[in-house]
């Protein structure tokens, strides 16, 4: 156990998921399950690329986008911290959405849809979803 | 910007045999690069160019902006950690650092001793006796200690169990974060590339089939599956690498600066693997006439 560090993050290199983009998610899942909140600090480039052995440009990058999106802010020669977090403005808007999420699903049962196609559906629908965002 | 690297035209021959020939290339600096391809394309001895060990037989090289171990300048400015890591095996640890104090101008007997103690090596311990991963990490200090611009290692890791590889890493990685130096790294183990570099150079046949920041590379390559395609209706901003077809369903493998849009593809991320051996299984020109190959054997 590492005292001191508030979170650990891991990489895994089977997916086609930029490294970066990977430990974005993993503080933004830690923000989420209120593993960390606001004062929190991240661990330093040093100590992330000394402990997972990747490249310190990828932690920078990752800490650059969090920062871009308001959720941490670097202190220069003290380190970055977090100053938002994302538990409670996600968690109230969950308990609807689960809920109608839930609905659909039943529904998709009923129309005969087997687990597989499900996911299928909504892998396909939310792709086009976020594709026409970008367009 | 300078580029770390620079050639043009570069070709070394032995004999009658080039090692390389024709290359082009420019590294850029600032960035953990990572250099794969097959064996024989000619990584090594592009590696070796790049020191000074080995000499051109035609074109240019240019090395942090100068010509590699012209003066003992230029030598200062790059250190090499060279395949299986050689260190003399009769002389002790401590001799070794007392060797690198005196050979190079800029050493930093405070970083080399500083290292020594972290790894836990004694200085009377004789090079001969270290373990595979011990020997690397001594070598890769002294490569360190010098203070180097750049940093050259020929798959440095590739003899290395998993554990010592990964202890290497990220005492390179460590390196990297506090002296801000460049690195070329030759590996063929993509895995490792992935996650120490952020740059990446595919070389077959001593072209350069491609080079870029590996965050674009993933983020410009998709595979494509879908019913037996057409390949001439490809739009024009999707360069197909690799492709394979049966009767019914092609699977492609693009480069693309766009979304994609045709909705009879299923689209899939890729890996940086996917992403390499499309590339390495491109041999440059030969393109149609692979193509002709595969539909004769079908």
């Amino acid at each position: 156990m590492n005292r001191g560090m508030m979170i650990e993050f891991t990489l895994d290199t089977r997916t086609g998921v930029p490294p970066y983009l990977q430990l974005v998610q993993q503080v933004r899942r830690a923000l989420r399950l209120d593993l960390l909140s606001e004062g929190d600090q991240l661990p330093t480039v040093k100590e992330v690329v000394a402990r997972i052995a990747i490249n310190p440009n990828t932690v920078l990058k990752a800490y650059r986008e969090l920062e871009h999106d308001g959720l941490v802010a670097a202190r220069p020669g003290v380190g970055t911290f977090v100053v938002k977090t994302l538990s409670d403005s996600t968690i109230a808007a969950h308990g609807p959405l689960r809920h109608e999420l839930v609905r659909w699903l039943a529904k998709a049962r009923r129309a005969g849809l087997d687990d597989e196609s499900i996911e299928a559906l909504f892998r396909d629908s939310f792709r086009a979803s976020s594709a026409e965002g970008i367009a | 910007m300078t580029a770390v690297v620079a050639t043009s035209g570069l070709g070394k021959r032995y004999g009658r045999n080039w090692a390389l020939s024709d290359c082009t290339l420019e590294i850029p600096q600032g960035h953990v690069v990572g250099l794969v391809g097959p064996n024989g394309a000619g990584k090594s001895t592009l590696l070796n160019l790049a020191v000074g060990l080995l000499s051109p037989s035609a074109g240019e090289i240019e090395v942090l902006g100068g010509r590699p171990a012209s003066d003992p300048q230029q030598l200062g400015r790059v250190g090499f950690v060279a395949q299986d890591t050689p260190t003399f095996a009769g002389l002790s640890v401590g001799d070794h650092l007392r060797l690198g104090a005196h050979l190079n101008p800029g050493w930093d007997a405070e970083l080399a001793e500083g290292r020594i103690a972290q790894l836990g090596l004694a200085l009377d311990h004789r090079a001969g006796k270290l373990s595979g991963g011990q020997r690397a990490q001594l070598v890769l200090t002294l490569a360190v200690a010098k203070r180097p611009e750049l940093l050259i290692l020929d798959e440095p890791v590739a003899s290395l169990d998993p554990l010592a590889r990964r202890e290497f890493l990220q005492i390179l990685m460590e390196t990297v974060a506090e002296h801000g130096v460049s690195v070329v790294l030759s590996s063929h183990l993509v895995a490792d590339i992935e996650r120490v570099c952020d740059y990446l150079v595919v070389l077959v046949a001593s072209r350069v089939q491609v080079a870029g920041t590996i965050d674009d590379l993933l983020s410009s390559h998709v595979r494509l599956i879908g019913a037996r395609h057409d390949m001439g209706s490809m739009p024009s901003n999707q360069e197909v690498i690799e492709e394979s077809h049966t009767d019914r369903q092609s699977t492609i493998l693009i480069r693309t600066d766009g979304p994609i849009l045709d909705p009879r593809w299923t689209v899939e991320q890729v890996s940086l693997e996917d992403v390499v051996l499309a590339y390495m299984g491109q041999q440059s020109g030969e393109r149609s006439s692979r193509r002709q190959r595969l539909a004769i054997r079908r």
